[in-house]
């Protein structure tokens, strides 16, 4: 028994603790225990690692354990620190940003596994994979980048549309495979460096050119993408622990954005290749369409004492929380404005669509933050039967999730998509800092339907008033 | 303001528009309440909870002739004659039909409120006597059915044999409709109902009941929430629905009032094909009512025995809560008459709930209002569906199948090609992979969507396995590698340690309801 069939032995359970702790994750009730299964596998197998890099220390060990300690403290308080200070509001942007230092590992981890290797890189096998991890890496590694930039407002959300993008990337993608060619025929670390450069401009512009209301197909996708680079540098090295688990995450993270795009009724390649949300040629109708027959009506804006009333008078209310919520740390008041008319008799619920926010899931973590029970926080498909019959709804910060265009305008860009029917509710109330479109680019009608009241303002400011009224 | 509260003069002195709460409100909005002596005796509320709540009580005259006249009837001529020039009248005025009254309010200079003219817009809602009012006659509706039928609503199973449960069947899912429905059904009953409108069939379903199919008496989406007259066909097929219904059922309560008046929905046909000691309560005799047999305000037994209920004071036979909801609907009003909340009365006639309830000022008759636009029913408008120019569907989908399969098939054998190339131990890695990736799919396929957050940021943890690759490289005897794995294995270690705390962090917020 040596050490590394001990760790070969460690590794297989930290894979299996992997795949029990994501299984773990489909649940809230089990989802601690899936956290904790995750780390013990996490723990199991850098301590499988260390002892097994030891063991092939090529210098005298103390050196190697010194460094590797190092590394641990480093990334240990780093990570602490910025998991401690991370606001939930800015969790799409701490997604991101670490999806990029996977990606950046990744790159690294190839050139090390070049240059460690004997000869030139190892045989014609070993340099393709060599090649794939570093491209697939450093794509990751830029695109997240991109997507941490544009979640936290550093850079334009606004896609960019460069003439003939599609051609670019494709140039870029055949740029690859030359260099691949002249890689695999003995190039040296020239080709490689060429080609993690092609990749990061790559990486770069594929998420620039997709509009910030597409983040969460993004941030999932690069998720995705971040768990191939793993896979790739688990082929690299030959180390099935990294395979697997690359492959888990991989795969969750495509099923995610699958998942966002059906709810956005969008196939993956259009969010994927971008330029959505600008109202571009590509668009049905980039003005007609896209901002309905010009003025569309009257808005009726209403104030925190009548909504107060007309919340007391209600039996039921659901609450459609938007990135709006979000951006005005609006979940506490609205919490406590739940709280309240639950207090009073009224029963109140929560409907999330998919892609509310900027990140899966993104409302949910928004609202528990805020100690709304979680059985009271409904999905879209949960909500939308029960809205005929609700009394009121409060749209807070959301617009394109809750625009009838989706179902009456077969013209406009989002037709098609699922929305929360928040217009079948007897009363609604919409939380609105201006009548300013959604990241869609699209007009809502819903704002200027009958039964539809605007309270304009900050969110926060506006439901905290409501709170007093009652 | 002084606002002069007088003991119900009407038919009905139970209903009482300012009881001592709502006096406690109205001197809270600066004005000076002052009440008649017995005002509150209907519904046993004593003159000295007025006291208390800061009202004067003064004499008939006094109180009739203070700058705001609350009361529920309308005004006879002696009351009129007692009515200052210039003062505010708020009462039931049944401006439809009693012009005349309105034109004596106006020639007095009377400003007039009319409580029952209140606009159907839901702003207004908390000013609208008739909703709670009828909300009221509906379930004491039931009350009186349950004390005259000679059994019991519920069904029972007892040792001595058992009852099928009351059927009921009601007529007209309005307020009143809808809080008969409900009270029947919570004493057990088994209750049917019928509306007109469309839309109301969900609200029948809602409270337990279920609904009288009738499809050639369904008429459109009403624009204002109010049922409109049936045309020649409909009412035909209406009446057969409630023929068939009556028939079956021990208790017709029935409700259909159209703008006012009363269409006959139970003809004596009916009636008599009921069964003896079944009992019809008609919640629309104070328009004439819908049963051929109602006397308004009597109870009516027919030769076979079926008694008919034609009570006009449903409401007031609960004067406690009949009133407490008018007491509230009168500070409402007057809430939004005095918008400063210092005692003074502001008229404002651009606001279309007041100028909908004002029906005479200024010397003027001021009644019917302009129309407003109503929400009590979504918009009528149905959703047009416009064809796509695909021209059909399946085909496409077909095509797009055949695409797919095709690809597929070229995916498999491409990988296969790839795989045969490999050498033995890639296999072996690949073998790993392909599963692995299927394993992925099927576990996260089972994820919440609420939990979507939280995996990510688990699967950011766990993709920091990569720290594995460079902690193995820290080892290697080139320098550039090892300084390369350590800022490797740094990065990841900051996803590991970040993306497990995050989640932990994440997860603790979750809880479930109190329950």
């Amino acid at each position: 028994m040596t050490v590394t069939s001990v760790a070969q032995a460690a590794y297989l359970v930290a894979a299996l603790l992997f795949v029990l702790s994501l299984a773990g994750l489909s649940a809230q009730e089990s989802a601690r225990r899936g956290t904790v299964l995750g780390m013990l596998g996490m723990g199991l197998a850098v301590v499988a690692t260390i002892a097994l890099a030891l063991d092939r220390s090529e210098r005298p060990w103390p050196v190697t354990a010194g460094l590797i300690l190092l590394v641990l403290v480093v990334g240990a308080t780093v990570g602490s620190w910025r998991a401690r200070r991370v606001e939930m509001t800015q969790m799409p942007e701490l997604i991101a940003l670490l999806h990029s230092f996977v990606g950046l590992a990744a790159v690294l981890v190839g050139y090390g596994a070049y240059l460690a290797a004997p000869a030139g890189g190892g045989d014609t096998v070993q340099r393709v994979e060599v090649f794939l991890g570093v491209l697939i890496g450093a794509v990751t590694f830029t695109g997240s980048v991109v997507a941490f930039g544009k979640l936290s407002g550093r850079l334009p959300s606004a896609p960019l549309t460069l003439p003939g993008r599609h051609l670019l990337n494709l140039l870029a993608l055949v740029a690859c495979a030359a260099l691949l060619a002249w890689f695999l025929a003995g190039g040296g670390v020239v080709p490689l460096l060429l080609m993690t450069l092609v990749a990061f401009a790559l990486g770069w512009h594929l998420v620039a050119a997709i509009g910030g209301g597409d983040m969460p197909v993004v941030v999932s996708m690069l998720n995705s993408y971040s768990g191939w680079a793993a896979a790739a540098a688990g082929f690299t090295l030959g180390n099935d622990l990294l395979i697997v688990t690359g492959a888990l995450v991989g795969a969750s993270g495509a099923i995610l954005s699958y998942l966002m795009c059906r709810a956005m009724n969008r196939s993956f390649w259009s969010v994927v290749l971008g330029g959505f949300g600008t109202g571009s040629a590509a668009g049905p109708g980039p003005d007609g369409g896209a901002t309905g027959a010009g003025q569309p009506g009257e808005v009726r804006e209403t104030s925190p004492d009548e909504v107060a009333a007309l919340l007391t008078a209600a039996r039921s209310v659901v609450v459609v929380p938007g990135y709006g919520m979000a951006v005005a740390k609006a979940q506490h008041p609205v919490a406590d404005l739940a709280e309240r008319l639950q207090a009073l008799g009224v029963t109140v619920r929560f409907g999330v669509h998919p892609v509310a926010g900027r990140l899966p899931g993104h409302m949910n973590v928004l609202l528990a933050e805020a100690r709304v029970p979680y059985d009271v926080v409904l999905g879209m498909e949960e909500v939308n039967p029960d809205l005929p019959g609700t009394d009121v709804v409060l749209v807070i910060g959301a617009n394109d999730t809750v625009n009838p265009a989706a179902q009456d305008d077969p013209a406009s860009p989002i037709a098609g998509m699922p929305v929360i029917e928040a217009w079948k509710a007897r009363d609604v109330v919409v939380f609105k800092r201006s009548l300013a479109t959604g990241y869609a680019g699209v007009q809502n009608p819903l704002f200027f339907r009958e039964n539809t009241r605007m309270l304009f303002g900050d969110a926060r400011e506006q439901v905290d008033k409501i709170v007093q009224a009652l | 303001m002084r606002i002069g509260a007088p003991r119900a003069a009407g038919a009905d002195p139970r209903l009482v528009a300012v009881t001592p709460d709502a006096a406690r409100r109205l001197a809270g909005l600066g004005h000076d309440v002052v009440v008649e002596p017995g005002v509150g005796d209907g519904a046993r509320l004593p003159a000295h909870e007025y006291v208390a709540a800061g009202a004067r009580v003064a004499d008939r005259a006094d109180v009739w002739g203070a700058d705001v006249v609350v009361t529920l009837d309308p005004p006879g001529p002696a009351e009129l004659d007692l009515l200052r020039p210039g003062a505010t009248l708020v009462a039931q005025l049944a401006p439809a039909t009693r012009p005349e009254l309105l034109a004596a309010l106006a020639a007095r200079g009377v400003t007039a409120l009319a409580l029952d003219a209140v606009p159907r817009i839901s702003r207004a809602q908390s000013l609208d006597v008739l909703s709670a009012l009828s909300n009221v006659a509906g379930y004491r509706a039931v009350v009186e059915a349950a004390e005259e039928f000679g059994g019991m609503f519920t069904g029972q199973v007892t040792a001595a044999g058992s009852t099928p449960p009351a059927r009921v069947f009601v007529i007209g899912a309005g307020v009143a409709g809808l809080a008969a429905v409900g009270t029947a059904v919570s004493l057990g009953a088994e209750v049917h109902a019928f509306d007109v409108r469309p839309e109301a069939a969900e609200q029948i379903e809602s409270l337990g009941a279920r609904v009288v199919r009738a499809a050639d008496a369904v008429q459109q989406v009403s624009a204002d929430g109010y049922a409109s007259a049936q045309s020649a066909d409909q009412e035909a097929a209406a009446l057969r629905a409630y023929a068939e219904q009556t028939a079956q059922a021990d208790v017709v309560i029935t409700t259909a009032l159209v703008r006012g008046t009363a269409p006959v929905t139970i003809t004596r046909t009916m009636l008599d094909a009921m069964r003896p000691g079944s009992v019809v309560v008609d919640l629309a005799a104070p328009g004439g009512g819908n049963c051929e047999a109602t006397v308004p305000g009597q109870r009516v037994v027919t030769d076979r025995g079926v008694v008919v209920l034609g009570y006009t004071d449903l409401a007031a036979r609960l004067p406690q809560h009949s009133s407490r909801l008018l007491g509230t609907v009168v500070v409402n009003l007057l809430t939004l008459l005095t918008p400063a909340e210092d005692g003074r009365l502001a008229l404002d006639l651009d606001d279309p709930v007041v100028r909908g309830m004002t029906v005479a000022h200024a010397g003027e008759v001021t009644w019917p209002p302009p129309p407003v636009p109503v929400s009590a029913a979504p918009p009528p408008a149905a959703p047009e569906r416009v064809a796509t120019p695909a021209a059909d569907p399946g085909a496409e989908r077909r095509r797009r199948g055949m695409r797919r399969t095709v690809l597929g098939a070229l995916g498999v054998v491409a990988g296969g090609l790839l795989v045969a190339a490999s050498p033995p131990d890639a296999v072996g890695h690949l073998t790993v992979f392909a599963l692995a990736v299927v394993v992925g799919f099927y576990v996260i396929s089972n994820v919440t969507h609420a939990l979507h957050t939280p995996l990510m940021a688990q699967t950011n943890a766990i993709s920091g396995i990569i720290m594995v690759g460079a902690l193995l490289q820290i080892g290697d005897s080139s320098p550039v590698v090892t300084a390369i794995a350590v800022v490797a294995a740094a990065l990841a270690g900051v996803n590991v340690f970040g993306g497990f705390l995050v989640t932990r962090r994440m997860l603790g917020m979750f809880r479930r309801g109190a329950s």
